[in-house]
């Protein structure tokens, strides 16, 4: 950096990215923010004072030189930024849009003791962003073949992450995927607004590029079995299926038409498009009182879509408080500034339908924080005889996941948790199966892409060591 | 891309696809399902498998007009391609010596019964078959049914073919003579499906019927498909098809397939504007 630059008095507020104005943004589903232009991205980047010793490094799971891709867009070389990131993060165009930075890298920022820390989020999807739409995405040199193949069950990110890494190290890659698109969470779970789909097209297209082999409609464990797969000559297997099957809350009326679990209602608007019915086929309820259950990213990201669907209201009920909900700060504002209401410290005891079986209203009881739980959270407590109901005639359930059973079950060998989670070593990826590695959602039970990214490159590195010496 | 290698008419709006899908063929047992997609803008649509074909790799399923991707298929021809093709999903159907087993088939259910009524007799079953129809011209598979089934009987709603009444009274005539029946699997419209299950339960009689709920996956990842099961919640898709008759709440699953009926009433009139059959360059 410039010596000049170095005097200068650091702002304390990060740049601000421009965004699409709520009024505007909630009858489309273009993206909210709207990224940085190269000046503000390189105004930002000054504000890195280039740690000796960075902390934010180690705050990131993939473990990104952050102060080397920042120094390269302080100096205006963003192509040299793009390729710095991708040495080490395969999908810096999602992770610079989805990732938690605040509980993350941007957490231990030096700079953010005393005000806003560098906005590292957003300078990489600045740098992912200007490469891939200045139509310079270099494929890396792939060395020469090593002769020995390798499947991924699953193109989510953990999977995806897999792929490029083995790929990169000279070996054949096919990725399976049960859905007709590749993208996992990112393609039926996170919606436009927030990722829109091409960017997750154009990572997916690097990868074949490099000469992955994609094959879709693939349900391992019904199509296919990890045994057979091993049987047509691939020497490893990682799986990574996800946390794909979604919790309901077990209370009366859960079946009722206008019920929907978040999964199914954010599938059939992202994946199968029905914000675009009739023009594409699959159908949507559109309510006119909304109630999303819950408080998660998942929550934000199905109350935030109904908002876009033109409901008279969309309401957040969640069983705690305000403090404990579990989404990220920023999708909570915007769904304030978009007209998100919230009715916290409140629990649906029962859903109520007509004569059809539609749903007309909810049962809700008044709750308080007691003790603390096993979460650290203050544990709610239901307040006797405080039962209400709230008129709606379509709720979402997004209460977590449950992770997918279809290959626990058809691999009867792999050790699992009770929970259905794959039993790894943690430092390795590798299961008690020989051969077999698993990570992301099928192994933690729901947590969030950089994880599924982190633990796709760790058992990237044991598996091609495991394929190098055989030693298992 | 998977090729439509055959396409035959059975009765108006009623077609039986031969798919080209050799990994689904070579994987599929009697009672599973794959999940269709025509094309790019199209929905994921469940059909139950009928018949594999291994020596040309192709599935057959039957296929009704009856809403706006359904008519898009059946609109397809042999040569055509479809875009997605899922399978085989579900579980397959449990094969055992049960002794005598009766294979009920409502109008088209009578498609899906056909491969499990083989796989039954090939496990060493009796197979009494009843298949039915509002009319004679909608009576399907009869010939098929007949060369697995040791007796066959044919009911029309109008009285113009077999015995004119309901799948149900023939039911309801063997139990009440106390002819021996093992097990009962009846596929066809939730109705009817509930009747036979209504006629069965006095006798105590074990009886499977396989479900056709509104699905969006197919592989347990959205609860779309989900039904009422003896007071649990259960996932077609992944813990079906088939279940225990007397265990549904079929009132539920009525009402829930009926959730989009006004939109696909929308999309069926939007279908009638459309010019020509729509392809994958669209859009």
């Amino acid at each position: 950096m410039d010596p000049k630059d170095k005097k200068k008095k650091l702002s304390p507020t990060k740049m601000a990215m421009p965004e699409q104005p709520a009024a505007e943004r909630v009858h489309n589903f273009y993206e909210v923010p709207m990224g940085y232009t190269p000046e503000m991205a390189m105004e930002e980047a000054k504000r890195c004072i280039q740690c000796k010793k960075p902390l934010c490094v180690g705050g990131c799971p993939v473990n990104i030189d952050i102060p080397w891709f920042i120094k390269y867009i302080a100096e205006g070389k963003f192509l040299e930024a793009a390729h710095k990131l991708k040495e080490t993060n395969g999908l810096p165009a999602v992770c610079g849009r989805v990732c938690p930075q605040e509980d993350q890298c941007e957490k231990v920022c030096i700079i953010g003791k005393k005000g806003d820390p560098v906005s590292i989020g957003r300078l990489e999807r600045f740098a992912a962003d200007f490469e891939r739409e200045h139509g310079e995405v270099a494929v890396p040199v792939i060395p020469t073949s090593t002769g020995k193949k390798i499947a991924v069950v699953g193109a989510g990110p953990a999977g995806l992450t897999v792929a490029g890494d083995m790929i990169k190290k000279g070996h054949k890659v096919t990725v399976f995927e049960a859905l007709h698109a590749p993208g996992g969470v990112l393609v039926y779970g996170i919606p436009e607004f927030r990722l829109p789909k091409k960017i997750v097209e154009a990572e997916v297209d690097y990868l074949k590029r490099m000469g992955v082999d994609l094959q879709l409609n693939a349900v391992i464990g019904k199509f296919e079995t990890i045994d057979e797969i091993f049987a047509d000559g691939y020497e490893a297997v990682f799986v990574a299926t996800g946390a794909g099957a979604p919790k309901l809350m077990n209370i009366p009326g859960e079946n009722l038409v206008g019920v929907y679990s978040a999964n199914e209602y954010l599938t059939r608007v992202n994946l199968m498009k029905a914000y675009q019915f009739p023009d594409y086929d699959t159908p949507v309820l559109l309510g006119r009182r909304m109630v999303v259950i819950g408080a998660g990213n998942t929550a934000m990201d199905a109350a935030r879509t109904a908002l876009r669907l033109g409901p008279e209201e969309v309401t957040i009920v969640y069983r705690r408080s305000r403090e404990e909900m579990p989404a990220r700060a920023e999708e909570i504002h915007h769904g304030e500034e978009e007209g998100l209401k919230f009715q916290l410290l409140t629990n649906p005891v029962r859903f109520i339908g007509d004569r059809d079986g539609k749903l007309t209203a909810i049962e809700c009881v008044q709750m308080e924080l007691g003790e603390p739980d096993e979460s650290g959270r203050r544990r709610p407590v239901a307040i006797a005889g405080s039962e209400f109901t709230i008129e709606c005639d379509v709720a979402i359930i997004s209460v977590g996941n449950d992770v997918n059973p279809l290959i626990p079950h058809s691999t009867p060998d792999m050790r699992i948790t009770k929970w259905g989670t794959i039993i790894i070593d943690q430092d390795t990826g590798r299961t008690n199966k020989r051969g077999v590695f698993a990570g992301g959602d099928i192994v933690r039970g729901g947590a969030t892409v950089i994880l599924a990214m982190g633990d796709g490159r760790r058992a990237a590195n044991s598996m091609h060591e495991f394929l190098e010496t055989g030693e298992w | 891309m998977y090729e439509i290698a055959e396409k035959i008419e059975l009765s108006h709006g009623v077609y039986i696809f031969k798919i080209k899908a050799p990994g689904i063929a070579r994987k599929r047992k009697a009672g599973q399902f794959v999940m269709i997609r025509t094309d790019e803008h199209g929905e994921r649509v469940p059909f139950t498998i009928m018949d594999p074909c291994n020596d040309d790799g192709t599935i057959t399923i039957l296929v009704q007009e009856v809403g706006k991707s359904t008519s898009i298929l059946c609109g397809m021809n042999k040569g055509d391609f479809i875009l997605d093709a899922v399978g085989p999903l579900g579980h397959p159907t449990h094969i055992e010596k049960y002794g005598t087993v009766v294979c009920v088939g409502g109008g088209i259910g009578t498609a899906p019964v056909l491969p499990i009524a083989k796989a039954m007799k090939a496990g060493g079953n009796k197979i009494v078959s009843i298949i039915g129809a509002r009319t004679h011209g909608l009576v399907i598979l009869e010939k098929e049914m007949g060369e697995v089934s040791d007796e066959l009987h044919v009911t029309t709603d109008d009285g113009s073919y077999g015995h004119h009444g309901f799948v149900t009274e023939v039911l309801q005539k063997f139990l009440d003579e106390g002819v021996q029946i093992d097990l009962v699997l009846a596929v066809g419209p939730l109705p009817m499906m509930r009747a036979v299950c209504d006629v069965t339960k006095p006798f105590k009689v074990h009886t499977l019927v396989s479900l056709n709920p509104i699905m969006v996956d197919g592989t347990g990842m959205c609860g779309a498909c989900r039904v009422t099961v003896g007071d649990k919640t259960r996932f077609v898709c992944v813990d079906g098809p088939e279940f225990d008759g007397h265990e549904v709440d079929f009132d539920e699953i009525i009402k829930r397939n009926r959730t989009y009926f006004k939109e696909e009433k929308r999309a069926m009139e939007e279908l009638t504007y459309h010019e020509g059959p729509r392809c994958y360059e669209e859009g």
